[in-house]
């Protein structure tokens, strides 16, 4: 069993770390498609990526449900690393979850599975953070929606294949739907639901 | 006695969380109003604390923080909200529009094209747009939920047929990304335009009304109009008396008291860095107009 | 030439020490203190805790000086410190019935267990302006009695027991109760937010409401079933020792109002429930506070909705002093650059007006 003295440290510095990694993803979000880096220094527990330990120290706390899928929530390690530092509770049922954190995308569930919020309240939604292998290299996604002028183009490799087409649910949705925010190591791309997906290159 | 210790960018790291939540929800929406728990500011509501937390929550060591009010940066409400992060944050503060990339605004969107490394924080009392036709937040929620507007066209409609014109000079509605009618806050309407495409984000905190809501970069905002009535910018037709500007929004001077009156650039910045350029107006401080006025 | 205004930050720190030079007042005379303040304006601190929501005596006095007697201001200081404070939990419910009374009347039954105590209270003084308080008065020693032991029994949990009373209703053991400084409020609100934000509200706007109801608008045949006032200990449930701990203890006035009954063909006649707490020594607050809980109750106990006193967004939207007081006084701002705007807008309808009025006129001379 691990002990809390054992556990992997949070940010170094709680407060700049935390407002350099939400900038990271405030940008992100701003202008989906675009690849920001999280410069923050933060030790990781198992199955965590760094760009995703930054962003649940930046964003969990004590009124933030989180769900994780099988192979975090199977970790003890994650579980109270996360408790700890965050103070978040982790939950299993994924439809009243603020955060849902995907390790290995092939994990995902079926989306409609998460918060989609309702038409009075869209924000009452789930965002899920997901772990990919690349967001430099692999095919490319062309995208537009706010925050893009025109089109950009986003050049990735991740599971599940079919992402974009899950994802767009959201279209028909709006203004409820799911953001996502793709993290691959230090990386962090976000997709929010405005954003669609317009062209494919291999 | 408890004696008080404040935080880097006076709000605690909790308070923190939970706006910079709202404000990615917000941006994830495009012109919806996210409910925050807005935190009681040492100013009073009414004058920024919305903008004030939405800036706390977002500003950095490295950031470079601009407040203006009524488009200047030397009110006294400006002076204030600057020193407050000065003190609280430690961060640079500047005049220049370029050179920011955290401005705080009152009532005035710019001059000067914002570009892709700047936020734009805005002031505002009453979001909600339809307030003033609709008292009631459940029913103004449920037209927001439904994208049932057809009171704001059914209002701006009663303004023409009793002015002739859609009566509303400031804080004149916009329709964001084609879903939500959003409330630009009380800007003039010929900032309006400067809203849609920006290359900036623009964030909106209301701290009395706890909302806080955005429009990303690239965005499209439309002014709400009519085929047969459309929006129309306003400015008073003449150049700036300091800078000779003619395309920027104009602060009305009285003079005298016998109707003494001039136009000077509201926008401060704009006005000295054209009046730095050698732009000229008829009552500038120029060498050789000097002797016309003590 | 003309030259913008400049100079805004020297203007806002002289202006600042003009302030605190006015509040000092004469320097010949004594500073006050905040025992002094504590001790002998003790109804103020009170309401400055009660509305400031955080039980600090000396915090308050303090905001009190600072803000020159002006409550609302001494209340924003108070809600300003508050709210950078950590959160560590949330108390244990305090039992009133624990409450060692200082004061307690009941409007309901002449006499009642443990008996109505009069305590500090200005009823039935005549308010007759007393040159004797000018300066150096003495008063006499208070005759004192023992303090009761035990419990005083709430006089709604008398009329309870026969169920004359609906019963106090209860919360969902397992729901957080709602926090308004936490989470943004959303309609409707149920009754915890509802009773929170009476208590944080503004004490004469209560009044106001609380006394609309008494003349019609909303009416609902009120009974001051209890007023209580005096010392009860606060305990917070310590998780790492398993066991409550105390933290203290806090003045706290209480007002159960009874009010109207209801029934139907299902269910038995019974009074209705108004509520009313506060820091410290309020009762005015208090039960005008009741008044408004027992109308805002209107949607759960079927009633129509349509005086004020009864509309839960108009009156929770409105009843924050700190709010209000920012909004209103926000108008003293600049607003050129909407003034001009508008200005403009005026100016060109009053030219179209002048206009059309122009053609008829040559029109009318032309005929």
């Amino acid at each position: 069993m691990t002990t809390i003295a054992e556990l992997p440290a949070g940010f170094a510095d709680k407060v700049l770390s935390a407002q350099t990694t939400f900038r990271s993803v405030m940008e992100a979000m701003a202008r989906p498609g675009s690849v920001q880096r999280v410069i923050a220094s933060v030790d990781t527990p198992p199955h965590l990526m760094r760009g995703t330990a930054a962003i649940a120290l930046t964003l969990f706390d004590h009124d933030t449900p989180v769900w994780l899928d099988s192979m975090l929530a199977e970790t003890t390690e994650v579980k109270m690393w996360l408790k700890f530092h965050s103070g978040a509770p982790v939950i299993s049922d994924a439809s009243v979850a603020s955060f849902a954190l995907v390790s290995e995308g092939a994990a995902l569930p079926q989306l409609d599975c998460f918060a989609f919020g309702s038409n009075e309240y869209p924000d009452r939604s789930t965002t899920v953070i997901l772990q990919v292998d690349s967001l430099m290299h692999g095919p490319q996604y062309e995208l537009s929606g706010p925050g893009i002028d025109g089109r950009a183009i986003l050049q990735a490799s991740f599971k599940p294949n079919d992402l974009f087409e899950r994802l767009a649910i959201n279209v028909a949705l709006f203004p409820r739907g799911i953001d996502v925010v793709l993290v691959a190591d230090d990386a962090i791309v976000a997709i929010p639901r405005t954003t669609r997906c317009v062209g494919y290159g291999g | 006695m408890n004696a008080p210790a404040y935080n880097f960018a006076y709000l605690d790291e909790q308070t923190k969380r939970m706006i910079r939540r709202a404000i990615l929800k917000a941006i994830a929406i495009p012109g919806y109003q996210v409910p925050f728990a807005s935190r009681e500011m040492p100013m009073p509501y009414g004058w920024g604390t919305g903008g004030v937390q939405v800036t706390a929550a977002i500003l950095g060591p490295d950031d470079t923080l601009k407040v203006i009010d009524q488009g200047s940066d030397d009110t006294t409400n400006a002076i204030s909200i600057r020193k407050f992060f000065e003190k609280t944050a430690g961060v640079a503060a500047t005049t220049s529009t370029l050179d920011a990339t955290v401005i705080q605004t009152r009532h005035r969107i710019p001059e000067a094209t914002l570009h892709a490394g700047q936020v734009l924080v805005y002031q505002v009392p009453i979001p909600e747009p339809l307030r003033f036709l609709e008292p009631r937040e459940t029913e103004t929620r449920r037209m927001h939920a439904l994208g049932e507007y057809g009171l704001m066209h059914v209002k701006l409609y009663e303004d023409i047929a009793r002015f002739g014109h859609i009566a509303t000079a400031y804080a004149y509605p916009v329709k964001v990304n084609e879903r939500y009618v959003m409330d630009p806050s009380p800007t003039p309407k010929f900032d309006n335009p400067k809203m849609d495409n920006c290359a900036a984000l623009q964030l909106f905190g209301a701290g009395r009304e706890k909302r806080i809501y955005a429009v990303p970069p690239y965005t499209k905002v439309v002014s709400l109009d009519f085929e047969d009535h459309p929006f129309s910018r306003y400015r008073f037709d003449a150049p700036c008396a300091l800078c000779g500007s003619e395309d920027s929004y104009l602060d009305e001077i009285v003079t005298d008291d016998k109707g003494g009156r001039m136009f000077v650039c509201s926008d401060t910045d704009h006005c000295e860095s054209r009046q730095a350029q050698g732009h000229r107006g008829t009552e500038s401080a120029a060498p050789h107009k000097e002797a016309r006025h003590g | 030439m003309y030259v913008a205004v400049k100079g805004g930050e020297r203007a806002i720190e002289n202006a600042h020490r003009l302030l605190a030079h006015e509040r000092r007042g004469d320097r010949d005379l004594p500073e006050i203190t905040l025992p002094q303040i504590s001790e002998q304006l003790a109804l103020a601190v009170d309401r400055v805790m009660a509305e400031g929501s955080l039980y600090d005596r000396e915090l308050a006095a303090l905001a009190i000086k600072q803000a020159r007697g002006d409550m609302i201001e001494a209340i924003f200081l108070v809600r300003a410190f508050r709210a950078t404070l950590p959160r560590f939990g949330a108390t244990e419910p305090i039992d009133t019935g624990r409450m060692q009374v200082r004061r307690r009347v009941s409007s309901t039954f002449k006499d009642i267990p443990g008996g109505q105590i009069l305590g500090p209270t200005f009823d039935y003084t005549h308010r007759l302006l007393d040159p004797q308080l000018a300066e150096g008065f003495v008063p006499d020693e208070p005759a004192m009695a023992a303090a009761l032991e035990g419990a005083t029994p709430r006089v709604t949990d008398i009329l309870g027991r026969d169920g004359l009373i609906e019963p106090s209703p209860q919360g969902e053991a397992d729901r957080p109760v709602g926090d308004l400084t936490r989470e943004p409020l959303s309609f409707p609100a149920d009754r915890d937010l509802r009773l929170q934000n009476l208590a944080r509200a503004d004490e004469g706007f209560l009044l106001a409401l609380g006394y609309s109801t008494q003349r019609g608008y909303g009416r609902n045949h009120p009974f001051a079933g209890e007023i209580r006032f005096g010392e009860i200990e606060v305990e917070f449930f310590a998780e790492d020792v398993g066991f409550a701990v105390p933290l203290g203890s806090i003045e706290l006035t209480e007002c159960q109002m009874v009010n109207q009954f209801k029934g139907s063909a299902t269910e038995a006649p019974c009074f209705t429930r108004g509520y009313g707490a506060a820091f410290g020594q309020s009762e005015r607050k208090t039960m005008s506070m009741a008044l408004v809980d027992r109308s805002l109750r209107a949607r759960e106990l079927g009633e129509e909705v349509l005086a004020p006193a009864q509309d839960e967004e108009f009156v929770m939207s409105h009843s924050d002093n700190v709010q209000a007081t920012g909004f209103v006084e926000h108008l003293k701002l600049p607003h050129y650059v909407d003034f001009q705007s508008e200005l403009g807008l005026l100016r060109k309808l009053r030219k179209e007006f002048a206009d059309v009025q122009g053609n008829e006129e040559l029109q009318e001379a032309a005929e």
